[in-house]
């Protein structure tokens, strides 16, 4: 393979309730980064059916280039139809470098195509660097269960790719003078060449708590002591207009429904406050919330490793804290903080 | 490989991919040299796969068939293999060999693949179900690896399986979306990677745990599996390479607040109406 035959860096424009994915905001201002370091053009790759009005859209974050697919056969995510499009896209242009967003859809999707390219990928990335000289992407990744960082390379196989975290990279401020090109391509594909059909969409809007875009998470942890105990935390979250987060114990001792937990094996949460009350500090919740703005940890015991995580730490008892710090929120001037909008 | 079989002769025969992996939950970390001390943790079963093989042996008691299960790993992985035997797994294979040393997710998808086909020559294969990741590599690359692979259809993000009808070659599974799921429906075989919600993996019943205990499976190394190109295997095959690895850094902060209950209380608000700029909530959309 001569790696020199592959140039630019590429962003999968993932889209989502008819928008760009947040994310992938994010992936063109790291992508605009690492294309300026490597002085070649970073392009988008949109895929899908009536979506060919986004494609401008990403220019003021730092696209150079937009290919786009828009035809009905993109309608709904597939792997087969999306990985199609990729392969060719790859085939034609030859990037170095593709990023995806670290969502169901661009896991899916990358691990797919990583497959028929034969080349390495790089899972949940959560710094990225490129060496301006050789090329090299430099995709960092918790492993272990976090229990280490390691940098990922892919040497001699291009295109170089990863999928990285939502939230840890930044989107830059679209710039409504910079100027890009959409590219049009189009695919021979039938729908008789997919092997799978998406029958139904269904939304669970209401119920569905959305940790991973929450600003401000109010977490329990198994030091509450029991199921009725927990509701404290309900109650603080309520007066705060925060999302409640629970840790892998209480989660486990069915004091609350799993789709609250954060960590290894929940969610992976990025907010601008995290209050973690009467959690421990495993490392397998602290990979989940380390990347939150402001932590802070309400614990009884001095030596919880909580502590050691967090930005700020109260010791001591939670229920006499948090009630004292519900009444504080009661009494401050109204709208002069707005966390989660509703202070 | 040998998928789907002549109507109406066999059973539905699914094969569950698993993996032993360190249990990362209490794995220690030597401090002079940031190295995982492996003999910290005991090895287990991804706990991930285990709702893979369970959801292979409720197919099999829904429509009746084979549950084998597959893994690549050094011997002790029989336990592993085991413990899939508890859960209700008729038969498995272990693919063992230092060929396969080193692999990330590309080379480990090709070997399993291999061992899958190898499988399908037994008896052919109508349905792979994976885990959605191990909780050593975190990736979940592997399974749709494998289904690319074997050339059939991945569905990730499986939480439910509404419907597997063999005879006419289709299956209808529920897709977990990040809001909600999606109903989709796939020409068998085909490979499905499922979310731990899928079920609950019970205690295992008495005959199981026994005949688990005695279990031997079949074991293969590189040179049982047929035609196989060992540039692919192990490292050899890996194009990904680890550069680096170091520990992960802590929060510096890590400040007490001090005094009373009320004080630190006061403290806090303090310290949260300095930041606030910083936590105001804009809105930023395209």
């Amino acid at each position: 393979m001569n790696l020199d035959e592959y140039s630019g860096i590429w962003v999968f424009l993932e889209v989502k309730d008819g928008k760009i994915a947040p994310v992938c905001l994010e992936l063109l201002g790291a992508g605009r980064q690492m294309a300026d370091k490597r002085g070649v053009p970073l392009a988008g790759l949109l895929i899908g059916y009536g979506v060919a009005p986004l494609a401008e859209s990403v220019i003021p974050y730092g696209a150079d280039v937009v290919y786009l697919y828009d035809e009905e056969i993109f309608r709904d995510y597939r792997t087969e139809s999306f990985m199609r499009a990729v392969l060719e896209c790859v085939e034609k242009h030859k990037p170095e470098i593709i990023l995806y967003g670290a969502t169901s859809t661009g896991k899916d999707l990358a691990s797919a195509v990583a497959t028929d390219l034969q080349t390495g990928l790089t899972a949940d990335t959560t710094m990225l660097d490129v060496n301006a000289e050789n090329g090299l992407l430099e995709a960092s990744r918790p492993a272990f269960g976090g229990n280490i960082m390691a940098t990922i390379l892919c040497k001699k196989h291009r295109p170089q790719m990863a999928t990285v975290r939502p939230k840890v990279m930044k989107a830059l401020p679209p710039d409504p003078n910079r100027t890009g090109q959409i590219v049009r391509e189009t695919i021979n594909l039938r729908e008789e060449d997919i092997r799978t059909k998406v029958l139904e969409i269904v939304r669970e809007t209401k119920e569905k708590v959305r940790l991973d875009e929450a600003d401000v998470i109010v977490a329990g942890g198994k030091g509450l002591g029991s199921k009725d105990a927990f509701e404290l935390i309900h109650r603080f979250a309520e007066k705060i207009g925060a999302t409640v987060g629970a840790s892998r114990d209480a989660v486990e001792a069915g004091w609350i429904d799993h789709q609250h937990q954060v960590g290894q094996t929940g969610v992976t949460v990025t907010p601008k406050i995290y209050f973690a009350i009467g959690i421990s500090g495993a490392i397998q919740h602290i990979v989940g919330m380390q990347n939150a703005g402001l932590i802070i940890a309400i614990n009884k015991d001095p030596q919880a490793p909580i502590f050691q995580s967090s930005h700020y730490g109260i010791v001591g008892d939670a229920f006499e804290i948090v009630p004292m710090l519900m009444e504080a929120f009661q009494k401050m001037p109204d709208k002069e903080v707005q966390y989660g909008g509703k202070i | 490989m040998v998928l789907g079989s002549e109507e109406g002769k066999a059973m539905l025969h699914i094969v569950a991919c698993i993996k032993q992996v360190p249990d990362t939950k209490i794995i220690k970390m030597n401090p002079r040299t940031n190295t995982m001390d492996r003999s910290s943790a005991p090895a287990i079963l991804n706990p991930y796969d285990a709702h893979a093989v369970e959801e292979a042996v409720r197919l099999k008691q829904r429509y009746g068939g084979v549950v084998s299960v597959v893994t690549m790993g050094p011997p002790p992985a029989v336990k592993a293999i085991r413990k899939c035997v508890e859960i209700g797994a008729d038969e498995g294979y272990l693919i063992t060999d230092r060929a396969f040393a080193g692999a990330d997710t590309l080379a480990t998808s090709y070997a399993l693949t291999k061992g899958i086909e190898k499988i399908s020559e037994i008896r052919p294969v109508d349905l792979v179900i994976c885990g959605k990741m191990t909780i050593d590599g975190d990736t979940g690359q592997v399974g749709p690896g494998i289904a690319r692979r074997l050339d059939i259809p991945p569905l990730t993000n499986v939480n439910k399986v509404a419907e597997v009808n063999r005879d006419e070659g289709y299956v209808i599974v529920h897709r977990k979306l990040e809001d909600g799921y999606e109903v989709i429906k796939s020409t068998l075989p085909c490979l499905f990677s499922v979310e731990k919600e899928i079920n609950e993996v019970p205690y295992s019943p008495l005959p199981n745990m026994l005949r688990a205990a005695r279990y031997q499976p079949v074991i293969w190394a590189v040179n049982d599996l047929g035609e196989i190109d060992r540039t692919l295997l192990g490292l050899k095959g890996s194009p990904t390479i680890v550069a680096k690895v170091w520990p992960p850094e802590k929060p510096k902060g890590g400040e007490r607040l001090e005094g009373t209950a009320n004080e630190q209380v006061s403290q806090l608000m303090e310290i949260l109406q300095e930041k606030k700029g910083l936590f105001r909530v804009k809105e930023e959309q395209v």
